[in-house]
C-alpha cells in the first residue's frame, strides 16, 4: 500500500534528517542572517529533502541537506530585492585582499582576547558570502573539505583557499576589533 | 614549497586534512619561515579560542514540531490502520470492499491534517513582514487578472468590504507541493488568507471549521474548487466571512 510506504519513508527521513535540524538551521541563520528566514528556509529545505528522498543515495546526510538549503537560501536572496548576493565566486573586493599581512613589525603571536560568541558571530557576518558560508561548515558545522565541497559544489581545492582567505579576513577583523577595544 | 602556498595549504594541517607526506611538506616549510611560523601559531591560537565558544544556533522548538507536523504521521496512526486493517482482512468479500472505502477514508482524514497543517504554515508564513501579498489592491478588478497565467485555476476574488472584510491584495503559495492562490482579507487588524486550489470533485462539500495551534480553519469545496479560510478571528467571525463569501459568490455565478 503505497501510504505505508510513505509513512515507513517518512520514518526514515525522520531517524535520518530530523537530527541534523541545529546544524541546517545554523548554517540558515549565518547565510540568512535572519531569525525567521532561516527558520521558512529551513522548513522549505525539509520539505523538499523529504520529496527527494527517494533519490538520496548517501553516504553523508548533512551536506545532502546544506546543499537543499543553499538552493533556498539562494532562491532567498533572489527574492530579497535589495541584496541580491546569490553565493558564488564573484571576483570581488575580497578576492583582492590580501590572504596575509606582513608581520614582521610583531613577530611574537598576538594572543586573541576571548570574546563571547555574539561578537565572534558579528565578525563571521562580516565575511563576504562563499567564504562565510566555507568557514561555517567547516568551524561550526564541523564538515571535513570533501564534504564541504559536494554541499557547495565546487572542488576540494577551491574549499581550500576560500577556508584560508576566511580565516586570514577573519583574523585581521579580529585584530581589528583588539586595536579599537584598547 | 612558497609562502603562498604554505598559507593554504597550514589550514589543511590544522585541520588534519593532509597526508603525511604534504603534512611534513607543510611542517618542513613551516620550520624554516619565521613568518609562516608566527602564522599557524596564530591561526592555531584562533581555531583554538572558536572551539571554545559555542556558535553554533538552536532550532526554535516550535520550527522542529512545524517540521514533524509536515511529515507523513507514523507511530500512532499506524498500528490503529494495521489492526482495522487486519480486521478487514479476516473478513469476507464484501467487508474487503467496505475496507477499501473505510482505508479510503482513513487516509484522507491523514491527508487532510497534513494539509490542515500545511495551510496553517502558509497563513503564518504569511503573517511575516513582506509576505503577506505579491500583488496589493483592494480591487477585485486589479487582483482577480493577477493571477492570470499563475494558476491553473482563477481563484474568485471578491469584494466583501461592504460585509466588512476589507480586500487586501493576492500572493501566489504553495500547500502539498503545488503552487495555489491566496486570496487577502483583513477584518480590523486580523488577516483572513483565503487558499483557492483546484480539485477534480465538483461536489458541493459544507464549510468544516478545525482549529490547529490557535488559528482557525474553516474549509470547504464548491464548483471544482476546494477553499480554506485561516485566520486568527474567532470560529464565528471566520464563519460569517466564509457565509457572505459563500453568497456573494454565488450571486456572482447567478447574476
Amino acid at each position: 500500500m503505497p501510504a505505508t510506504d510513505d509513512v515507513q519513508k517518512a520514518q526514515r527521513f525522520r531517524e535520518a534528517a530530523l537530527p541534523h535540524l541545529d546544524d541546517v538551521y545554523t548554517l540558515a541563520r549565518y547565510l540568512l542572517r535572519d531569525a525567521s528566514d532561516a527558520e521558512d528556509a529551513v522548513q522549505e529545505c525539509y520539505l523538499r529533502a523529504l520529496k527527494h528522498f527517494d533519490s538520496y543515495r548517501g553516504p553523508a546526510m548533512k551536506p545532502w541537506l546544506f546543499a537543499i538549503l543553499r538552493n533556498v537560501c539562494n532562491a532567498e536572496y533572489a527574492r530579497r530585492a535589495h541584496r541580491p548576493t546569490p553565493i558564488e565566486d564573484t571576483p570581488g573586493a575580497a578576492e583582492q585582499t590580501p590572504l596575509w599581512q606582513e608581520t614582521e613589525a610583531n613577530p611574537e603571536t598576538e594572543v586573541l582576547r576571548s570574546r563571547d560568541a555574539g561578537a565572534i558571530r558579528k565578525l563571521i557576518d562580516t565575511l563576504a558570502e562563499p567564504f562565510k558560508e566555507t568557514f561555517v561548515l567547516r568551524e561550526i558545522n564541523n564538515l571535513s573539505y570533501r564534504e564541504i565541497a559536494e554541499a557547495v559544489g565546487v572542488p576540494v581545492g577551491t574549499v581550500m583557499s576560500r577556508l584560508a582567505r576566511a580565516r586570514a579576513m577573519l583574523r585581521a577583523a579580529w585584530m581589528a576589533g583588539e586595536e579599537q577595544a584598547r | 614549497m612558497t609562502c603562498d602556498e604554505a598559507r593554504i595549504l597550514l589550514h589543511a594541517l590544522l585541520d588534519n586534512e593532509l597526508d603525511a607526506g604534504h603534512a611534513r611538506e607543510v611542517e618542513a616549510h613551516v620550520a624554516g619561515c619565521p613568518n609562516c611560523t608566527v602564522e599557524l601559531a596564530a591561526q592555531r591560537e584562533m581555531q583554538r579560542v572558536l572551539a571554545d565558544t559555542n556558535l553554533r544556533y538552536t532550532a526554535p522548538a516550535s520550527l522542529r514540531s512545524r517540521i514533524e507536523a509536515s511529515l507523513p504521521q507514523a507511530q500512532r496512526q499506524q498500528p490503529s490502520r494495521r489492526a482495522v486493517l487486519r480486521g478487514f482482512a479476516m473478513g469476507s468479500a464484501v467487508s474487503a470492499l467496505a475496507a477499501s472505502g473505510v482505508v479510503a477514508v482513513v487516509l484522507r482524514q491523514d491527508d487532510q491534517q497534513r494539509i490542515l497543517s500545511e495551510v496553517v504554515s502558509a497563513h503564518l508564513r504569511s503573517l511575516q513582514a513582506g509576505h503577506l501579498t505579491d500583488v496589493v489592491s483592494t480591487d477585485q478588478h486589479t487582483v482577480k487578472p493577477w493571477f492570470n497565467g499563475k494558476l491553473d485555476v482563477a481563484p474568485p476574488v471578491i469584494d466583501l468590504t461592504a460585509q466588512g472584510f476589507t480586500l487586501v491584495g493576492g500572493r501566489l503559495d504553495y500547500i502539498d507541493a503545488r503552487a495555489i492562490g491566496a486570496v487577502v482579507y483583513k477584518r480590523r487588524q486580523h488577516v483572513i488568507n483565503l487558499f483557492v486550489s483546484q480539485t477534480a470533485s465538483t461536489e458541493h462539500r459544507p464549510p468544516k471549521t478545525q482549529s490547529m495551534q490557535g488559528f482557525n480553519c474553516r474549509r470547504w469545496g464548491d464548483r471544482g474548487l476546494n477553499f480554506w479560510a485561516v485566520s486568527d478571528l474567532g470560529a464565528d467571525e471566520l464563519a460569517e466571512f466564509v457565509d457572505k463569501f459563500d453568497a456573494a459568490m454565488k450571486a456572482n455565478v447567478e447574476g
